[in-house]
C-alpha cells in the first residue's frame, strides 16, 4: 500500500551516515488525492475526522474550518444531521449571550472548530500545505512535482515517525524523538566532528500521539498507527484545501475545452495564411485593391 | 497610425460618417486593428498578446477578490482563507490571481529576451523599449505589493527584508523606509497602504500598456530579420506587410491558447507549486522563517543583490574610496537596481549596425550565454547565502553587467555580420517556396 522512497534514503545507506541539520525522513505516501485526476476517498476523510476528533483535537484546533462544510461534497459528507449532531459536541464562546457579558453554548453548523487548547500546539487547518516539501531536491521542488510530495506526506510520516532515541542521546533530553521532524532539539551528542546530525529529525516536544489500535473505526479499517497517522493527514489535506476535488475537474474542463479551442484556431489559421505563404496576396481590402 | 504606407479607414454609410466626424473612434480602431505588421514575425512575437491578456485577467480577478478581502493585519490571512472557503469560486479566483502573476513574468521575460535578441530595442524603437522596460519595474513593485496582502509568514518576512533594502541608502535610508512603511517596521500601515497601491498600479500599467502599442503602431514591428518595411511604394510595403486582422490576431490566439491551456493545468493541479508553503503560516513577527526566499521571478535580481558580499574587491574599492558610503549592502542595492538600469540602456550601450541577432554570428554566443546566466541566477537566488553558491551568483551577476557594458560596445567594433535578406518579403519568400504550395523550407533564408 506505502511506495517507500525516503527523501533522506540515499543518505541514510551511505556510511557513516550524515544529515545536514534540520532534514527529516519523509516517506512518499501514496494518497488518493494525488495527481491530476486524483480525488478525496470520503470514508478516508470520515475515518481521519474521527481521529482527529478523539486525539488531536484535545490539543489542537482547526479554526478555519466550519462545522457545515462536513456536509459539503468532496469532502468527509457527513449527512446534515449526523454533522449538527458532530457540532454540538463542541463548545464556542459567544459573545452575544447573558446579556453581552458572553457564554459558552454548543456549537452550530455555521461556527468554526475551536482553536488550540495549548499554546504551543498549532492550529492545524492549512498544516498539510503549510508543510508541504515544495522546494526540493536543489530548490526545483520536482519531487512534488514527480512524488506527488507534500503536506500529506509530511503529516504521515510525522506521526508515524517516532522512533526510540539513538544510544548517544543522554537520557533527560527533552521532548521526543522523531526521525521525520526536522526543527526541533538535537544533542550535541549526536552530531560528528563536522557538526552533521548522525540520525534523521530531532526532538519534538508533542508526545506520540497515536498508537495501534488506539482509534477503533466502525468499518474495521485497519488502525496501525501507520494507518491512522495516514488518514489523519488526508483529512488535514482536506481541511487545509477543502475545493481540491471541484478544482482539479475545473482544471480539467478548462485544458480540455483550451485544447479544443487551440485547435480550431490551428486549423482556422493554417488556413487563413495558406495563401500568403504560397506566395499570393493576402485576404481582405488588398484583393479589392482599395 | 502606423509610420508604413497603409489604407486609412474611409467611412461609407451615412452612420459611419455621422460617427467619424464627432469622434474618429471607427479609424483609430481600424488604424489598430489592420495596422500592417511584418509577415516573417515568428512565434516570439506572441507574448505582447499574452501579457495584455494576463494583465486583464488580473485585473478582473483581483477586483473581485478586493471584495472579500479585508486589509487588516488581524484580518488578512483569515480573509482570505474565507476567499478559499467560503466565496463562491474563491479558490479559482485566488489561484488564478496568484498564479496570473507567474504567468505575466513568464510572458515578460520571454518577450525582453526575444527583443534583445532581435535587436527590437533599437532606433527607432527606444522609446517602445523604455516604456516596456518601466512597465517592467511597474510590474515587479505591482507583484510585491500583491504578496504582502495574504499576510503570511513569507508575506511579512519578505516585505521587511526588500523595504529594509532602502534604508542602506546613506544618510536617508532609513527615513525613506519609514516614509515607505507608514511605521519603522512592517505593519498595519504598510499593510493598508500596499493594499491601495497594488489596486490602483495596474490601471496605470494597463495605461503604460496603450503607450507602449502606440509607440510600436508608430515605428512598425521589428521583425526577425531586422530589417525595416519597404516604405518606398504601397506595393512595396504590402509585399512586406500583411494586416493584423486576421493574420496575426488568429496566430496570436491560437499561441494564447495553447499558453492558457497550460496555464489552467497549473491552476488546477498545482496551484501551490510555485507558492511558498510558509506563506500559508500566518505573519509572526517574532518567528522568522528559516529561508527567506522571494518569489522565483524576482531571484535573478535577488541573486546579484545578494552577490556583491564585502569580500568582493570592486566591493571593498567601492567602500575606501567613497569613504565607507558605498557598504556591501548598499552596492548590493546600486548592483540590483543596476542591472535593470544597464538592460535599459541597450540601445545607447549595443553598437552594431545590424538589428537582428540572426545576422550576428558572434553575438549570438553572448546572448545565448546572457540567457543561460539568467536562469543559473535564477536558481542560484533561491539557495543559501553559503558553500559555492556565492561565487556563482558573483560569477552570474558579473556577467550581467559585462554583457551590457562590455560585450554589447564591443561586438559592434569587432564582429563581422553576415548580410541580412534585402526585404521581408524575400525572407518570407525564403522560408515559404511558392512553387511547393506554402510548404516549409529547410534551406532557411538565404542569409543564414
Amino acid at each position: 500500500m506505502f511506495k517507500t522512497l525516503a527523501l533522506g534514503a540515499a543518505l541514510a545507506l551511505a556510511a557513516p551516515a550524515a544529515f545536514a541539520a534540520g532534514e527529516g525522513e519523509i516517506t512518499d505516501y501514496a494518497f488518493p488525492f494525488e495527481g491530476p485526476f486524483g480525488s478525496y476517498d470520503t470514508f478516508q476523510l470520515q475515518r481521519g475526522l474521527q481521529v482527529y476528533t478523539e486525539v488531536c483535537a484535545s490539543c489542537h484546533g482547526l479554526s478555519y474550518v466550519a462545522f457545515r462544510t462536513l456536509s459539503q461534497p468532496g469532502g468527509p459528507e457527513l449527512p446534515e444531521d449526523q454533522m449538527r449532531a458532530y457540532a454540538e459536541q463542541y463548545e464556542v464562546f459567544d459573545e452575544t449571550l447573558a446579556d453581552g457579558e458572553g457564554d459558552f453554548r454548543p456549537a452550530t453548523p455555521a461556527d468554526r472548530f475551536p482553536n488550540s487548547s495549548l499554546a504551543n500546539a498549532p492550529d492545524l487547518s492549512l498544516m498539510a500545505k503549510a508543510r508541504a516539501g515544495f522546494h526540493g531536491p536543489y530548490g526545483t521542488g520536482l519531487s512534488q512535482l514527480f512524488n506527488g510530495m507534500g503536506g500529506a506526506e509530511y503529516i504521515t510520516s510525522l506521526l508515524a515517525g517516532y522512533r526510540d532515541p539513538p544510544e548517544c542521546a543522554p537520557e533527560d533530553f527533552e521532548g521526543y524523538y522523531n526521525i521525520a521532524f526536522a526543527s526541533g532539539g538535537y544533542p550535541e551528542e549526536c552530531k560528528n566532528e563536522e557538526g552533521h546530525h548522525e540520525h534523521p529529525g530531532s526532538w519534538i516536544a508533542m508526545p506520540p500521539p497515536l498508537s495501534d489500535g488506539q482509534v477503533e473505526y466502525a468499518d474495521g479499517a485497519p488502525n496501525t498507527v501507520e494507518a491512522l497517522s495516514h488518514d489523519a493527514a488526508a483529512f488535514l489535506m482536506w481541511s487545509a484545501e477543502p475545493k481540491l476535488n471541484t478544482r482539479k475537474q475545473a482544471g480539467l474542463t478548462g485544458v480540455l475545452f483550451l485544447a479544443v479551442l487551440a485547435t480550431l484556431l490551428y486549423l482556422t489559421n493554417k488556413r487563413v495564411w495558406a495563401p500568403v505563404k504560397a506566395g499570393g496576396k493576402p485576404l481582405g481590402r488588398d484583393q479589392t485593391g482599395v | 497610425m502606423s509610420g508604413v504606407l497603409h489604407d486609412d479607414y474611409v467611412p461609407k454609410t451615412r452612420g459611419e460618417k455621422w460617427v467619424e466626424r464627432r469622434l474618429p473612434i471607427i479609424s483609430l480602431l481600424y488604424g489598430t486593428l489592420m495596422i500592417r505588421t511584418p509577415r516573417n514575425l515568428n512565434w516570439m512575437w506572441i507574448w505582447g498578446i499574452v501579457l495584455m491578456f494576463a494583465l486583464i485577467g488580473q485585473i478582473a480577478t483581483g477586483v473581485v477578490l478586493a471584495m472579500h478581502y479585508t486589509p487588516h493585519v488581524d484580518m488578512a490571512f483569515a480573509s482570505v482563507e474565507h476567499i478559499m472557503r467560503d466565496v463562491n469560486g474563491g479558490h479559482m479566483l485566488r489561484y488564478f490571481h496568484a498564479n496570473g502573476a507567474s504567468l505575466m513574468f513568464v510572458a515578460v521575460y520571454f518577450h525582453i529576451f526575444r527583443n534583445l535578441y532581435y535587436g527590437s530595442y533599437k532606433t527607432p524603437r527606444e522609446v517602445t523599449y523604455i516604456i516596456g522596460i518601466l512597465m517592467f519595474v511597474l510590474m515587479m513593485g505591482i507583484a510585491f505589493m500583491g504578496y504582502v496582502l495574504p499576510w503570511g509568514q513569507m508575506s511579512f518576512h519578505g516585505t521587511s527584508v526588500i523595504t529594509g533594502l532602502f534604508g542602506a541608502i546613506p544618510f536617508v535610508g532609513e527615513s525613506i523606509q519609514t516614509w515607505l512603511l507608514g511605521a519603522s517596521a512592517v505593519g498595519q500601515p504598510a499593510l493598508n497602504r500596499f493594499f491601495s497601491l497594488h489596486f490602483l498600479l495596474p490601471f496605470v500599467l494597463l495605461g503604460l500598456t496603450m503607450v507602449h502599442v502606440w509607440a510600436f503602431h508608430t515605428t512598425g514591428n521589428n521583425n526577425p530579420t531586422g530589417v525595416e518595411v519597404r516604405r518606398s511604394s504601397v506595393e512595396e510595403a504590402k509585399a512586406d506587410t500583411v494586416p493584423f486582422w486576421p493574420y496575426f490576431i488568429l496566430k496570436d490566439f491560437y499561441a494564447l491558447a495553447i499558453v492558457l491551456a497550460v496555464f489552467f493545468a497549473i491552476v488546477g493541479f498545482m496551484p501551490n507549486y510555485l507558492g511558498h508553503p510558509d506563506n500559508y503560516v500566518p505573519a509572526n513577527p517574532l518567528a522568522t522563517p528559516s529561508h527567506i526566499v522571494p518569489e522565483w521571478y524576482f531571484l535573478p535580481f535577488y541573486a546579484i543583490l545578494r552577490a556583491f558580499t564585502g569580500d568582493v574587491w570592486v566591493v571593498m574599492f567601492a567602500d575606501w574610496i567613497s569613504f565607507g558610503i558605498i557598504d556591501a549592502k548598499f552596492f548590493g542595492v546600486l548592483a540590483m537596481f543596476g542591472a535593470i538600469i544597464v538592460m535599459a540602456l541597450a540601445p545607447w550601450l549595443d553598437t552594431s549596425l545590424v538589428r537582428s541577432g540572426r545576422y550576428r554570428p558572434m553575438f549570438k554566443w553572448w546572448y545565448w550565454l546572457l540567457a543561460v546566466d539568467f536562469i543559473v541566477l535564477m536558481w542560484v537566488g533561491a539557495q543559501p547565502a553559503e558553500g559555492i553558491y556565492p561565487y556563482i551568483a558573483l560569477i552570474g551577476a558579473t556577467y550581467w553587467f559585462a554583457y551590457f557594458l562590455v560585450i554589447l560596445p564591443l561586438l559592434g567594433v569587432i564582429e563581422k555580420p553576415v548580410a541580412p535578406p534585402v526585404s521581408i518579403a524575400a525572407d518570407f519568400a525564403a522560408h515559404y517556396d511558392p512553387q511547393t504550395g506554402g510548404t516549409k523550407q529547410f534551406a532557411g533564408s538565404p542569409a543564414e
